[in-house]
């Protein structure tokens, strides 16, 4: 048995959260005393299927097929089933980006394999299988362990670094058992802000809340996250407002980020916002009233106006940065 | 048109989170229980949207005991027709979606509806093992739904933006912020889903393929560093060297 671990690509790209699958699972390999295979659908350059091996991978199997350039469950999950089957995969290591939430619990129902999705944890075996995830939007940790035999973990994004090694994983190709009549739901076209880092990746958030006054004034933030080489996002009245796009929102009704850093603007640190943010490694909060709660969730704050601080923190950055 | 929303029962956002029995449970004590945001906000409105423009028979169904009740009447009062419990303690998330799987095989749905996820549970899950179950197609995290005939064109988001796609109905759906306008509740509603029909139903035999050990709250932080405004160099100094973020 090896492990699988789906590896999914936007644009013929691997994506970083699908390394951070692989290297995951090449980690439980190591752990279980076996091997790991990466498992890639769609048109990959062969130069980057081979570098899966620098995070750990010794196999690549991958299924070239033109059609399966965007993910339709029906057919991908058929394909991860025939992939499991074939190595003898007893553990499946998902990225929980959004390419796992659609595809991991489809197969979990298929092949009768419990899910852990959102996991922080490598498995600990001492008594099951045991694997942690986030609980009430990061408030909390449960513990599950999977009773299942055939285990299936989707590991939450930017929870895991990653460090390349120097070993090339061999590449085998794959011809999955597919017809036309597999793919039901039909991709017209795709809308990316092309570019730009998707935030969920990001390991700098620059963010901003109504503190901010309009999106007038957004160019303040843009010039201190380009300074940092960071995102952008905003609170959900940000958003409501039509001042941001809605794919910048974080929070509880938003998208869960986990940067390195999360540098939050205006913003008073409500409990619903906290909810998408509480996973960064360190917070960073300007606020102009000392009470906002967010000073609570912060390791490092500032009181004042931030029309007066972040022109000068942008400054200071720079001048940091060319040093 | 026949819809199906899953509804489920959370704590408040705002709940305080702690646990009892030895961290084995999560504790209700004092605790406001509503229906889970995504599942009324999204799911259902669109739901209902879709019943005021197309014309839909919406069906409400939820996996819990009768503490849930309540939550269902508050579904009804926003302008369910129907709603079905299915009287079973949610033990794990292939569990529940195995008695919804069940109990909407021989339904003929067109549109299930999910929400994106519980904000208790975190799962993101139950929606694709439905449609799994049930072998239909699945959009997941969508933030639009239109209907022509019988045809939905949904747009899911995806890392950084969204995937416009099209699939004939049936189809399970989850669905987040972007698909509808919040909706409360008016007397009208309230007083109607006094009398709409909230059936019991019996669960299936089905396993479970998972089980939650215990529970842990994150380690509490040190506590933050204030730098003065006039600082700012400070902050960028400890960003750099003691936090080793830039
Ligand atoms: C079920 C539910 C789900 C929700 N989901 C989300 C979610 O996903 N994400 C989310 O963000 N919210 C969410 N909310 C809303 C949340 O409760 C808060 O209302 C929201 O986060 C507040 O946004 P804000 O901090 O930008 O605005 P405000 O609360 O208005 O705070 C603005 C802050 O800016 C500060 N300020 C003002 N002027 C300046 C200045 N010149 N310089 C510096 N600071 C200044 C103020 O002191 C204040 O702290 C949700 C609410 C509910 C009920
Ligand atoms: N006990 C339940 N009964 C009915 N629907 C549920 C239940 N639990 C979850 N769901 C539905 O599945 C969605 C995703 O839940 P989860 O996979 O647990 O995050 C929710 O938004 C609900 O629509």
């Amino acid at each position: 048995m090896s492990i699988l671990i789906f590896a999914d690509q936007a644009q013929g790209k691997i994506k970083k959260s699908a390394l951070e699958a692989v290297q995951y699972g090449a980690k439980v390999a190591e752990q279980l005393g076996t091997t790991a295979t990466a498992l890639v659908l769609g048109p990959v350059e062969s130069a980057e299927l081979e570098t899966l091996g620098y995070y750990g991978a010794q196999k690549v199997l991958h299924a070239s097929d033109a059609r399966l350039h965007e993910v339709e469950t029906t057919v991908y999950t058929k394909i991860i089933a025939e992939a499991a089957g074939k190595e003898g995969s007893k553990v499946i290591i998902f990225p929980s980006n959004f390419d796992g939430k659609a595809l991991a619990p489809r197969l979990s129902a298929r092949l009768k394999a419990g899910l852990v999705a959102g996991a922080i944890s490598y498995p600990d075996t001492s008594n099951g299988f045991v694997v942690k995830k986030n609980v009430f939007s990061g408030k909390a940790f449960a513990n599950v362990n999977i009773t299942s035999e055939v285990k299936i973990i989707a590991i939450m994004p930017n929870t895991f670094a990653i460090s390349a090694g120097t070993n090339k994983a061999t590449v085998e190709a794959f011809t999955p058992a597919i017809n036309d009549a597999d793919f039901k739901v039909k991709v017209i076209r795709t809308e990316t802000v092309s570019g730009e880092v998707p935030l969920t990746e990001a390991e700098i958030i620059v963010s901003g809340g109504r503190g901010m006054k309009g999106p007038e004034n957004w160019g303040m933030l843009e010039d201190l996250a380009k300074a940092l080489g960071a995102a952008t996002a905003s609170s959900r009245p940000v958003a409501d407002a039509g001042w941001r796009p809605h794919h910048e929102h974080v929070g509880q009704t938003g998208l869960t980020v986990r940067p390195n850093l999360y540098v939050a603007i205006g913003i008073s640190g409500a409990i619903q916002h906290l909810a998408g943010v509480n996973g960064s490694k360190v917070i960073v909060v300007i606020n102009k009233d000392p009470e906002a709660p967010f000073f609570k969730a912060a390791d490092y704050g500032i009181v004042g106006d931030a029309f007066d601080v972040v022109p000068k923190l942008t400054e200071a950055v720079k001048k940091y940065k060319q040093q | 048109m026949k819809i199906l929303v899953c509804i489920s029962k959370t704590p408040d956002t705002t709940a305080k989170i702690a646990f009892t029995d030895n961290n084995t449970k999560f504790n209700e004590a004092g605790v406001q229980f509503i229906i889970n945001p995504y599942d009324e906000w999204y799911a259902l409105v669109r739901a209902l949207e879709l019943k005021e423009t197309v014309g839909a028979d919406v069906h409400l169904v939820t996996v819990g005991g009768a503490d849930c009740d309540p939550i269902i009447r508050k579904a009804l009062a926003l302008g369910g027709d129907e709603s079905f419990r299915i009287n079973a303690e949610s033990a794990d998330s292939f569990y529940v979606a195995s008695q919804i799987a069940a109990f909407a095989k021989d339904k003929q749905y067109d549109i299930i509806f999910t929400g994106k996820e519980t904000i208790d549970y975190n799962g993101s899950v139950i929606g694709g093992m439905v449609a799994e179950l049930l072998a239909l197609p699945f959009v997941s995290i969508a933030a639009k739904f239109d209907l022509s005939g019988t045809v939905a064109t949904i747009n899911r988001e995806i890392e950084g933006g969204e995937e416009i796609c099209e699939v004939s109905l049936p189809v399970v759906v989850s669905c987040q912020k972007g698909m509808a306008e919040a909706r409360i509740p008016n007397m009208r509603g309230i007083m109607a889903a006094r009398t709409k029909p909230l059936t019991v139903v019996e669960p299936v035999a089905t396993e479970t393929l998972t089980s939650v050990v215990s529970f842990e709250l994150p380690p509490a932080k040190a506590g933050v560093k204030l730098i003065s405004a006039d600082n700012v160099d400070e902050l960028v100094k400890l960003l750099h060297e003691e936090a080793k973020v830039i």
